[in-house]
């Protein structure tokens, strides 16, 4: 740095309807690095934050779900393009975040954004697998077909703090839901700048909402909102999974628990996209 | 006493005695010179205080048990209304069934105060409430433009009144007003009052086509002169609608008429409040502004539609801790 000129320290804010705004508490939390040294002040999200996140999404997702299949894999390839160009800063990030070698955070980047374009190119690929031309006695056209579930909470895995959020997120949005994220609560900082990425990807404000923050705070009320359809548990420990679970169930939200011990350099699998889908069946006469 | 203006400013500064309130005031209304006279006297707004005391004040925090207070209040607050050219009986109906009971899973909210649509659905909505204290309110004197002959306008209030409306709300003829002819605003709600009988009257300014706060001040004050049980921000059709700072000028003016006068005149609040939050940065402006005694049901209202929703889904955030989804109440 040149002599006598002013350190320009960044402030990690929340991503909410395709905006940056800090929390409307007011408050933030120190985070730090691996090795202990402190990162950044994080944006402490209350529970007002997560309802605005959540209205935002509500706002987004019906749009976010008519736009076609084909257009939403190229936005999520735009995401790809977007992450891959700024790959040294999440490298520096994530080995930091991480406490990681440089080499091995750069491959976890480059495997985050193969990630991205995997699941893009699932976009219109999705109805083939899970959709069907249904056999039906009478003369009638039967169309099994995979829609958006709505607004899907999702609790980022704790560890992976790149890699592990897109492995998550992207199949969620990929299909057309909505999505309210909390972050990493010790690591969010990969996860702030890649809302960053997201707002310069095509991404409609509101379709990806992330918040930082104590999970806490944010799980039990993210949980009980009844305007959220759906909820990735990915990010809670086995033993608080349960109490969220009932208290999702208040409005029957589709739940996914944390797989055991998750590998996510592991090939993925349609798996996840399956679950934030509804099935719609269409009847159509045939006609002469 | 110097000159007949100085004596007409007297009045609005509630300084005069009220035995001789009455007389100055049928002066004032005596003829257009005189009613113009008075209203150019009136002190002008200071639109960036106005703008600033109405931010300050929105700011307040209303927590806890005082916002589940300001939530049953406000619901109690409520004309809801439907106004759009597709209303159908059915919707009306509908919208009935919801004033008296807003939340059905929930006996404990209280019904709103009034239902509010166009004339030719009074009759629906007099049949669908029976004997519920909710009111029926209707728009009349060719709502929201206002532009038809006088003969025209007094048939509309009265056709809403023999369908079985207990409220009238009508616009004002913005047209003659920034025109300057304000004695012919005048005539115009004091004949639609003596048309209305025992009805309640509220007098609707359209704020957003009056371009300046003293405009909103002596249109608020012309309107009340002629006998206004309320005077109303706007009818929802013009933007902007009902703002924090033109309903501080209107607080303004009823606080000082009723000072003036000790009639108290209240104030709807219409188009654009679609939040328990700007509901009861409402309630507060009221409170702060025009006092207490406002806080009641015949001295202010919120005209809404979406509203309503969001201050159910609020009350019942706050009882069962959980946020209400989009989808857990009737949309009218």
């Amino acid at each position: 740095m040149p002599e006598g000129r002013l350190a320009v320290n960044k402030t990690y804010k929340l991503y909410v309807a395709g905006a940056f705004p800090r929390s409307e508490s007011g408050r933030s939390y120190p985070v730090h690095a691996a090795d202990g040294a402190l990162l950044a002040n994080a944006a402490l999200a209350s529970r007002k934050d997560l309802r605005d996140a959540v209205v935002a999404a509500r706002a987004a997702q019906p749009k976010w779900a008519r736009t076609t299949a084909y257009n939403r894999g190229q936005v999520l390839y735009r995401i790809a393009e977007m992450l891959e160009e700024r790959a040294a800063q999440f490298a520096e990030q994530v080995a930091r975040s991480e406490g990681l070698a440089g080499a091995e955070a750069g491959r976890l980047v480059a495997a985050s954004v193969d990630r991205l374009v995997y699941y893009a190119g699932w976009s219109d690929k999705l109805a083939q697998i899970a959709g069907a031309a249904n056999p039906v006695a009478g003369p009638y056209f039967n169309f099994s077909l995979p829609e958006p579930t709505g607004v899907i909470g999702v609790v980022a895995p704790p560890g992976s703090s790149l890699l592990g959020l897109v492995s998550v997120l992207a199949p969620v949005i990929v299909t057309g839901n909505a999505a309210v994220v909390v972050a990493s609560e010790e690591r969010p900082v990969p996860a702030v700048t890649f809302a960053e990425v997201l707002a310069t990807s095509d991404v409609p404000g509101g379709v990806v909402n992330l918040l930082t923050g104590r999970l806490a705070e944010l799980a039990p009320v993210l949980a009980a909102h009844r305007d959220v359809d759906g909820l990735d548990l990915c990010g809670i420990s086995e033993q608080d999974a349960a109490a969220l679970e009932r208290a999702a169930a208040d409005n029957v939200k589709r739940v996914l628990r944390r797989e055991v011990a998750p590998d996510w350099e592991r090939r993925p699998s349609p798996r996840r996209m399956l679950h934030f889908v509804e099935t719609k069946t269409v009847w159509h006469p045939i006609g002469a | 006493m110097s000159t007949a203006g100085d004596q007409l400013r007297v009045v609005a500064s509630g300084e005069m005695a009220p035995a001789q309130v009455g007389a100055a005031l049928a002066e004032v209304t005596s003829s257009e010179t005189a009613l113009r006279r008075f209203l150019a006297g009136l002190p002008g707004v200071d639109q960036v205080g106005a703008d600033q005391r109405a931010a300050a004040l929105a700011t307040r925090s209303i927590k806890a048990a005082a916002k589940a207070w300001a939530i049953d209040t406000a619901i109690s607050m409520v004309d809801l209304t439907t106004l759009e050219g597709a209303d159908t009986p059915g919707k009306v109906h509908a919208l009935c069934m919801k004033a008296g009971r807003p939340d059905p899973e929930d006996p404990s909210v209280p019904p709103v105060a009034a239902v509010c649509v166009y004339p030719d659905l009074v009759g629906v909505a007099r049949s669908a409430l029976g004997s519920s204290p909710v009111k029926v309110a209707s728009v009349a004197t060719a709502f929201p433009s206002g532009r038809a002959s006088r003969a025209v306008k007094l048939a509309d209030v009265r056709d809403a009144l023999e369908a079985g409306a207990d409220e009238v709300d009508m616009v004002i003829d913005r047209g003659a007003f920034l025109a300057g002819h304000y004695g012919r605003v005048l005539e115009e709600v004091q004949a639609v009052k003596a048309a209305c009988g025992p009805a309640h009257l509220k007098v609707i300014l359209e704020t957003g086509e009056l371009a300046t706060y003293d405009n909103v001040r002596r249109a608020s004050w012309t309107a009340m002169l002629a006998g206004a049980d309320f005077i109303k921000t706007s009818t929802g059709k013009v933007a902007p609608a009902s703002t924090l700072p033109v309903g501080l000028v209107m607080l303004e003016a009823v606080r000082d008429f009723a000072a003036a006068t000790g009639r108290l005149v209240g104030v709807k609040f219409a188009g654009g409040i679609r939040s328990t939050k700007d509901a009861i940065r409402y309630l507060v402006l009221a409170n702060e502004v025009a006092g207490e005694a406002w806080l009641e049901p015949e001295l202010l209202r919120l005209g809404a539609s979406s509203l309503l929703n969001d201050l159910l889904m609020q009350r019942r955030k706050q009882r069962t801790g959980a946020y209400a989804g989009s989808q857990d109440f009737s949309v009218e």
